[in-house]
């Protein structure tokens, strides 16, 4: 197989990826037990018909325009560009979507699959728990029933959205297995299914997890993407110079870059969660400091030891604290399309704090670690530079995080 | 003819079902795995599964998962595994052994690398969980070529299409997984097993084996009326779990909290309880099947 690193990226053709199997070159894939097969032929088979299909999409593009509030604004973040002295910063506004994330911009599009396809009952795993709440809302409005899988640590740090998913009238199940985090609660949300594969669809989060996932959550998200390179068109007459998004699971990348990938003067720079820092393994970095395996159903990047074994992460941001990425993104990372970066917690707080003080928009911690990257990449380019910025989420969830850092108890 | 097919089809000619039990490697201690092994076939298995530990075991149910994390808290990884197996082979050269585990543990190793290894280590066969047939084609040759049977997992909602397919890839025998769900869940529809395996004989003439969901003897003779053999391991697992005291999971344990390692004295009393556990449950097992 020829490897993506001796691949010309200006050669490749985007929309064609991944090929029938889910394979992004060596990555992505179906890698999971064979009682779950069917359950992904029933789901692949499904989207097949329906991705193409005019009344689906319509159904799908009125939902994003009157329930979530598409299209979501680009912002020029004057003062704070000004105040780096370099580049000019753009948001594209994810934040002012209904529910206050891109995350529903996915969820709306599985829970239309999931009526289509005649499934009453919904499960979703979640960490910091904006998927989840993004999951129990449309299983609100569409009347179905949603159970979330939440690692039992996540349900201790992130008690608001657990909250808010009881409000929605879901049922959170706390996940004590293994490192009881955002892993586990995917790996009890696969066991789920497997045993009520008849009546129930898996609303997955991320571009992670086995084929067709990774491809239709890209698809769902890519409509960041589309709005963007029209909105900046019109705004500022040309397509940016640079595209930053933050890189968890990578589902807001995906969605701000795959409609930009042929696009060769874009250049485009996804930011994974240093932790503590890259060179002291304590992050959740797999594109900068992981290997190639097998997790979820999909080769990717993964953080592993020697034996194999999935290892612990850590983030500030709970949404980033994953030791997988999708695998479009390994595929993208080793043919040189996107640079994979990373920045610290200290980095994405100081970000944090940034934009919040200097243009009023407080960001999620994940995206922060977006915007950390953008200050550096404005600094050091010409003010007629454009920087586009994924701002993927509101940062409400997070004060409980902000006040403990500063030593406040609300 | 490999050893799984040997021990397979001595069984058929003697109208014996085979007893196939499954234990985690390295669970609860490292050094108890060999002569758990040996105990085993002392009690009646033809085959053994032995568990490669893996931080993420998504097919597996609660009771397996503990297994895994009791086995993962003493740092087994795979070359522990396969040297258990070199161990083992010291006192047996006969009963099969075959490795069940999920890919990532032997895509890090290399998969020719792994499979040089198990063959000096006396491996048999290898099934891995999260390999389907679409992924397999490269694995399943270079394990060909060192003498391992390539096992395959069957399941209810697997289509007669794919079930043909599994069978052309398969060697050794086919495990066919008894009932929708993770390992260990209860409800076994035999009938459904009966049409089901029946299909799969007019397909190949594998052998075919029935886990998940076997428990007793009672389980056991009712699949064993339509399979060659019988795969019994989460109530193995839970049982030498209980011997230890650290068969149910403590929901508010600290998660940073190494278990606390056992000692000399704890180790001899908890052997003697493990070994006599296994041999009544895989003799029991083995009752059920053959009456």
């Amino acid at each position: 197989m020829q490897t993506p690193q001796n691949i010309d990226p200006r050669t490749v053709d985007y929309g064609a990826v991944p090929d029938e199997k889910g394979h992004f070159g060596p990555y992505g894939g179906r890698f999971v037990s064979e009682t779950l097969i069917a359950a992904l032929d029933e789901l692949q088979t499904a989207y097949a018909m329906l991705k193409d299909d005019a009344a689906f999409q319509a159904e799908f593009d009125n939902d994003l325009a009157h329930y979530v509030g598409r299209p979501s604004p680009i912002y020029h973040a004057e003062r704070w560009s000004k105040k780096l002295g370099g580049a000019q910063i753009f948001l594209k506004r994810e934040d002012l979507n209904h529910t206050g994330a891109h995350k529903v911009n996915n969820t709306i599009g599985q829970a239309l699959l999931a009526k289509h396809m005649g499934k009453p009952r919904i499960i979703a795993e979640t960490g910091a728990g904006q998927h989840g709440v993004a999951s129990a809302t449309v299983a609100a409005r569409l009347g179905m029933e949603c159970q979330v899988f939440m690692g039992a640590e996540d349900v201790k740090r992130q008690s608001l959205n657990v909250y808010r998913m009881k409000l929605l009238g879901a049922d959170v199940v706390p996940v004590t297995s293994g490192s009881r985090t955002l892993k586990d609660a995917m790996n009890e949300a696969l066991r789920d299914w497997v045993t009520n594969v008849d009546n129930t669809f898996y609303i997955i989060g991320t571009v992670a997890g086995p084929a067709p996932y990774p491809q239709l959550v890209r698809d769902f998200q890519s409509v960041i993407g589309r709005e963007s390179r029209v909105q900046m068109q019109t705004q500022t007459g040309s397509l940016p110079d640079c595209l930053v998004a933050c890189v968890g699971g990578g589902s807001n990348a995906i969605g701000l870059f795959h409609p930009f990938l042929n696009d060769h003067d874009v250049a485009m720079y996804g930011v994974e969660a240093g932790g503590y820092g890259v060179e002291t393994g304590k992050h959740a970095a797999p594109l900068n400091d992981g290997k190639p395996g097998i997790l979820h159903g999909n080769r990717t990047y993964l953080m592993e030891d020697e034996d194999g074994q999935i290892i612990d992460t850590h983030s500030i941001s709970a949404g980033l604290d994953y030791p997988g990425v999708g695998p479009e993104h390994s595929w993208l990372k080793d043919m040189g399309r996107v640079n994979y970066v990373a920045v610290t917690d200290d980095e994405a707080m100081d970000a944090f704090r940034a934009l919040t003080q200097i243009e009023g928009i407080m960001p999620a911690l994940e995206t922060s670690h977006a915007l950390a990257y953008a200050a550096k990449l404005a600094q050091d380019m010409d003010k007629d530079k454009t920087i586009l910025v994924n701002l993927s989420g509101r940062g409400d969830k997070d004060i409980l995080t902000v006040a403990d850092i500063d030593g406040i108890t609300l | 003819m490999s050893r799984i097919a040997a021990r397979m089809k001595a069984c058929q000619d003697r109208g014996r079902k085979a007893v196939i039990p499954y234990i985690v490697a390295g669970d609860p201690w490292l050094d108890i795995t060999v002569p758990a092994m040996h105990t085993l076939v002392d009690s009646g298995a033809d085959i053994i599964e032995l568990g490669v530990p893996f931080s993420d075991p998504m097919a597996e149910g609660p009771v397996i998962q503990l297994g895994h994390e009791r086995a993962l808290a003493n740092h087994i990884g795979l070359s522990d595994v396969l040297a258990m197996v070199a161990e083992f082979r010291n006192k047996d050269a006969e009963t099969p052994v075959v490795l069940m585990g999920y890919a990532n543990p032997i895509e890090v190793m290399g998969y020719l690398a792994f499979a040089e290894a198990a063959q000096r280590a006396g491996v048999d066969g290898v099934l891995t969980v999260d390999m389907p047939p679409e992924e397999a084609s490269e694995s399943n040759a270079i394990f060909r070529q060192h003498d391992l049977d390539t096992i395959f997992l069957i399941a209810p909602t697997t289509s007669n299409q794919r079930t043909e397919k599994i069978c052309s890839m398969a060697t050794g025998y086919i495990y066919y997984v008894s009932l929708k769900g993770v390992t260990g869940a209860g409800h076994l529809d035999t009938t459904e097993v009966a049409s089901k395996v029946g299909f799969i004989k007019q397909t190949t003439d594998l052998p075919v084996c029935v886990g998940f969901g076997i428990k007793d003897a009672d389980s056991a003779r009712a699949i064993a009326k339509y399979a060659d053999g019988v795969v019994v391991g989460s109530v193995l697992v839970d049982g030498m779990g209980e011997c230890v005291g650290r068969n149910v999971r403590d929901d508010e344990a600290d998660l940073n909290a190494e278990s606390k390692p056992f000692n000399d004295n704890e180790k001899d009393l908890f052997a003697s309880k493990i070994n006599d556990k296994i041999t009544s449950i895989v003799s029991a097992i083995a009752a059920g099947a053959n009456s």
